[in-house]
């Protein structure tokens, strides 16, 4: 049964991605783009990965889909003529995937649990992490301690981010107040946002710290904190979010998101340890190990959600400025 | 038959990123070369988490009773390819924007003919 | 306790400082910051490179975690040495920023200048010093995202088409190692480099493997801007702040070509890459290829940073040709010249931003009579230029003589004598540019008061380089053994003989 809604979805995602090479209309590129998103987070359900499938559907295709429908409108829908011959593109793309198809043929059978990535390194998280570290999740307990490291690296890059985006674009403040902005004329909309938006944090609380024991995690809650606010840009107007959550606040909150990651490091460096070592956090190892991975989810969270509502306020506050030329 | 049913998930998904990478270097809107790095990069995604799935296996969250886990060991390097491929998404639409705003157009072959002028 | 994080702390430190220097804010106090933490970064290179000449590997398991379970950072001579050129290359130049991007970049943007340079510098040293494989791919992200900002930072609109097309560049490489790298995961279940290596051993000639090797060599080609992939190189190096130039010419390239070199000895093995798939002559012709039409290219520019540009590309062919030799003093002149390329080209980018500082042109008409002008902006552009060129008594000469001294050993010829020809062509393009300085006229409708000496901020770490490129151009004995040594550690068996003989020929 896993196999068939595999190959239907692996079906449903070839005939996305034809459509989006030869449509024009960039409006539904991109739609059709969040539709490949959602349709690969199933896979990813489908073949057990979980936290991905969460991490893809929020930022996959949540946040990507926005950024690049909030760059449709300034840049326009409509894709030109290519007067590029298409033939050396497609000369290239056939041989790298004669490479890869070749490459298949001696690769370990699909889903086989002899494979070599079953027998090696994975062993040790599967049996002896939920001992090690205490945590039912194993993706957790390798993402925030095995390879804590790897975790580090990947909170810089949203931060390098950040910094990209405020280079190139910054984030204007207006003068004038009574631009129009959000849906004011909505009443309907502003009452189920008011209702939705506490719900929506809530969730993202729920997810930050519930991740150690099912999917989620800091990612994931900054992601969905952060489209809590960006539904009150929506419907209330960019000012009024910026009165709650000033882009300069922002900044502090993702710097200090990254410090309070590898502050935890250098604590367990004064400890003893090595740097990101738990284990010498608390008298008690598994304590120790509890404690790290609570703050350092905390610090991914924080610099997640603060990147990406600092990225969306940059793109957003050009589209307004464009409105008003 | 075997054969088919040990690799066809790996074809697929060969096919899928062939048709994004195709995108990013077909394609002469900026947008869309954006579009096509994402959708080659999560088809690298499907790649991963495919070599991850044991039959008959779980999700890797701890349950009593259930002995066969899938690997998470992929899930955790592919967490960290989405969020690496998201900040270079936002910085590309970046750029996009300013050149939107320098050039008035994000076709490839007409902001190259402007250049030529400065 | 210092000691014992000695391996982490090139990494940490900027990592740590960056996010510091955003909120820090001002330009004078970042600037002061982040030139202080990359200083300490230096300092910290200069004693592991000591404890990796004298122990051999340091090996740090973050976490705590023994690999290949967790994240192991590995620092032998290779890495040891790159990494000495890399931070002290990112010191010199925030140096220099100070008054360069004064000029070229937007005063309110000058603090996101440095945090983003600290990412980088950041960036590239995770990727010398770690020791597994993912982790590896994490930190090219790192370097390139902040490499992405650096460029797009110039005033000068192409710089934003330069910096789009670096983006999808430079993505779909970091996405073919990702898939390299997977295929090797695959076949193995681990991604630590050295259980790595010992599981592909394992493997007679797979088909898998061999595919993911593929993948690996043009994703880290493209990153080197190995020929025929360096097409976003010349414009990414054109319309960038000088100081990005400088910084990423003499180091972005040049990691990619350790990673190339790490992959290639100590995770697949000279036997697999080499004498199974016969990779040296593909790297052999391309990297002719590569010296010969980028030097060609660089002599009909007209702007003077695109000839240093191509004249990259070319060098990066230098070291690449030094690797396919498949010896000890072959590898050994590669490694040499990622260190020697880094002095030449950091000075002359910097002598060329200096000349934009005053004159406000790159192009080769501006530099007419700058040799009266700014005199010592143009000594120190001619010693440099003298270094890519290979005259002796400077580090070009060196690497030169070792890599002509490696295919002589195997009695390559054509090889030795390509290398030779090869230098003439940048006789050609130094040789126009120094013209233009020092045999014409400024031009009238320029004031002589106007164009004067560069400040002495930059001045200062553009003669330092300068000088370091006469220093171990005359005693190569630092130099020469950190890359012997380095290349002794990499190739796995006997031969060592031959480099001491190579030692002994030089002096």
């Amino acid at each position: 049964m896993a196999e068939l809604i595999d190959l239907v979805l692996l079906a449903m995602l070839a005939l996305t991605a034809l459509r989006i090479i030869f449509l024009k209309d960039l409006f539904a590129v991109v739609m059709l783009f969040g539709i490949y998103s959602f349709l690969s987070a199933l896979i990813f359900i489908n073949l057990d990965a979980v936290d991905v499938a969460f991490t893809e559907a929020s930022v996959g295709a949540g946040i990507s889909t926005v950024l690049m429908l909030g760059t449709l409108a300034l840049t326009g829908r409509k894709e030109k003529k290519n007067s590029h011959s298409s033939l050396l593109p497609l000369l290239v793309v056939t041989v790298t995937g004669a490479a890869l198809i070749y490459g298949t043929l001696d690769m370990p059978p699909f889903g086989d649990p002899d494979n070599p990535v079953h027998q090696h390194v994975a062993p040790r998280y599967i049996e002896e992490s939920p001992q090690e570290i205490g945590l039912p999740n194993m993706v957790t307990s390798v993402l925030a301690s095995y390879r804590a490291f790897d975790t580090l690296g990947e909170v810089v890059v949203v931060f390098a981010a950040a910094i990209g985006v405020l280079a190139l674009l910054g984030i204007r403040r207006k003068k004038d107040s009574d631009l129009e902005s959000g849906l004011k004329e909505h009443k309907v909309l502003h009452v189920i946002a008011k209702i939705v938006i506490p719900h929506v944090i809530l969730f993202a609380l729920y997810v930050q710290f519930h991740g150690d024991f099912g999917p989620g995690g800091g990612f994931q809650a900054g992601v969905i904190a952060a489209a809590a606010f960006i539904l009150y840009a929506l419907v209330f107007g960019l000012p009024n979010t910026l009165a709650v959550a000033s882009p300069k606040f922002l900044q502090w909150m993702a710097s200090f998101g990254v410090l309070l990651y590898a502050g935890v490091g250098l604590v367990s460096m004064i400890k003893g340890g090595q740097f990101l070592d738990y284990n010498k956090l608390a008298a008690d190892p598994i304590a120790g190990q509890h404690y790290g991975i609570i703050i350092i989810e905390l610090g991914v969270g924080i610099t997640v959600f603060a990147v990406m509502l600092s990225i969306f306020y940059a793109f957003s506050s050009q589209a307004e400025r464009s409105n008003v030329q | 038959m075997n054969f088919i049913l040990d690799y066809y998930n790996y074809w697929v998904v060969v096919f899928l990123m062939m048709a994004g990478f195709y995108i990013v270097i077909s394609a002469n809107n900026l947008v869309k070369k954006i579009v096509g790095l994402n959708v080659f990069q999560t088809s690298v995604f499907m790649l991963y988490i495919s070599m991850g799935k044991v039959s008959g296996g779980t999700a890797p969250i701890l349950v009593e009773g259930v002995t066969q886990y899938s690997n998470p060991l992929p899930h955790v390097l592919i967490l960290t390819a989405i969020v690496v491929g998201v900040a270079v998404t936002a910085v590309g639409l970046s750029l996009i924007v300013r050149i939107k705003r320098a050039y008035g157009t994000v076709e490839e072959n007409e902001f190259e003919h402007k250049d030529d002028a400065i | 306790m210092f000691e014992q994080h000695l391996a982490a702390l090139p990494v940490l430190l900027p990592l740590i400082a960056a996010p510091i220097t955003l909120i820090l804010g001002r330009s004078l106090l970042s600037w002061g910051f982040a030139t202080l933490v990359s200083g300490c970064a230096f300092v910290v290179s200069i004693q592991l490179l000591a404890a990796a000449l004298s122990d051999g590997v340091l090996s740090y398991a973050l976490g705590g975690w023994p690999p290949p379970w967790g994240i192991e950072l590995r620092v032998d001579a290779v890495n040891a040495f790159v990494l000495l050129a890399v931070s002290a290359i990112s010191t010199l130049v925030l140096i220099y920023s100070k008054d360069s991007i004064e000029k070229e970049v937007e005063k309110s943007k000058h603090s996101l200048f440095y945090t983003a340079h600290l990412l980088c510098l950041a960036g590239l040293s995770g990727i010398l010093i770690t020791g597994d494989a993912f982790n590896l791919f994490v930190f090219l992200e790192v370097s390139s995202l902040a490499t992405y900002t650096l460029v797009s930072l110039a005033s000068d609109r192409r710089c934003l088409t330069a910096a789009f097309r670096y983006l999808v560049m430079g993505t779909i490489g970091a996405t073919f190692i990702l898939i390299g790298v997977g295929l090797l995961y695959m076949k193995t279940g681990t991604l630590n480099m050295l259980d790595l290596a010992s599981r592909i051993e394992l493997y007679d000639s797979n088909r898998t493997i061999n595919t993911g090797l593929a993948f690996i060599v043009v994703g880290i080609g493209i990153k080197m801007a190995l020929f025929p992939l360096h097409m976003w190189l010349p414009p990414a190096y054109t319309h960038a702040p000088s100081a990005v130039t400088a910084f990423l010419s003499s180091t972005a390239t040049k990691v990619a070509v350790y990673v190339m070199i790490r992959f290639i000895f100590t995770i697949f093995g000279i036997d697999h890459v080499f004498e199974k798939m016969g990779m040296d002559i593909i790297l052999m012709a391309l990297a002719v290829v590569a010296i010969f039409k980028c030097s060609y290219m660089a002599t009909v520019q007209s702007n003077v940073k695109t000839v240093f540009a191509y004249s990259s590309v070319a060098q990066v062919g230098y070291m690449i040709l030094g690797l396919s030799l498949v010896s000890v003093t072959g590898l050994m002149a590669g490694v040499l010249h990622v260190f020697n390329h880094a002095l030449m080209k950091g000075a002359l980018f910097m002598a060329v931003g200096a000349v934009f500082y005053r004159v406000g042109s790159v192009d080769i008409k501006a530099f007419n009579g700058l040799g009266r002008q700014m005199p010592l902006t143009m000594a120190a552009f001619t010693i440099a230029g003298l270094s890519i060129i290979g005259v002796p008594l400077t580090v070009g000469f060196v690497s030169k003589w070792y890599l002509v001294t490696g295919a002589l050993e195997q009695d390559n010829w054509v090889v030795a004598a390509l290398v030779l020809a090869a230098s003439l062509l940048a006789v050609v393009y130094i040789g126009r540019i120094l013209e233009a300085a020092y045999f014409k006229k400024l031009p009238d409708n320029v004031d002589p008061n106007t164009v004067k000496e560069a400040p002495p901020l930059m001045l200062a770490p553009m003669w330092v380089l300068v000088l370091a490129n006469i220093y171990f151009g005359i005693d190569t004995s630092l130099t020469t053994e950190a890359a012997s040594s380095a290349a002794e550690w990499l190739f796995p068996s006997g031969d060592t003989h031959s480099v001491s003989n190579v030692q002994e020929m030089s002096k």
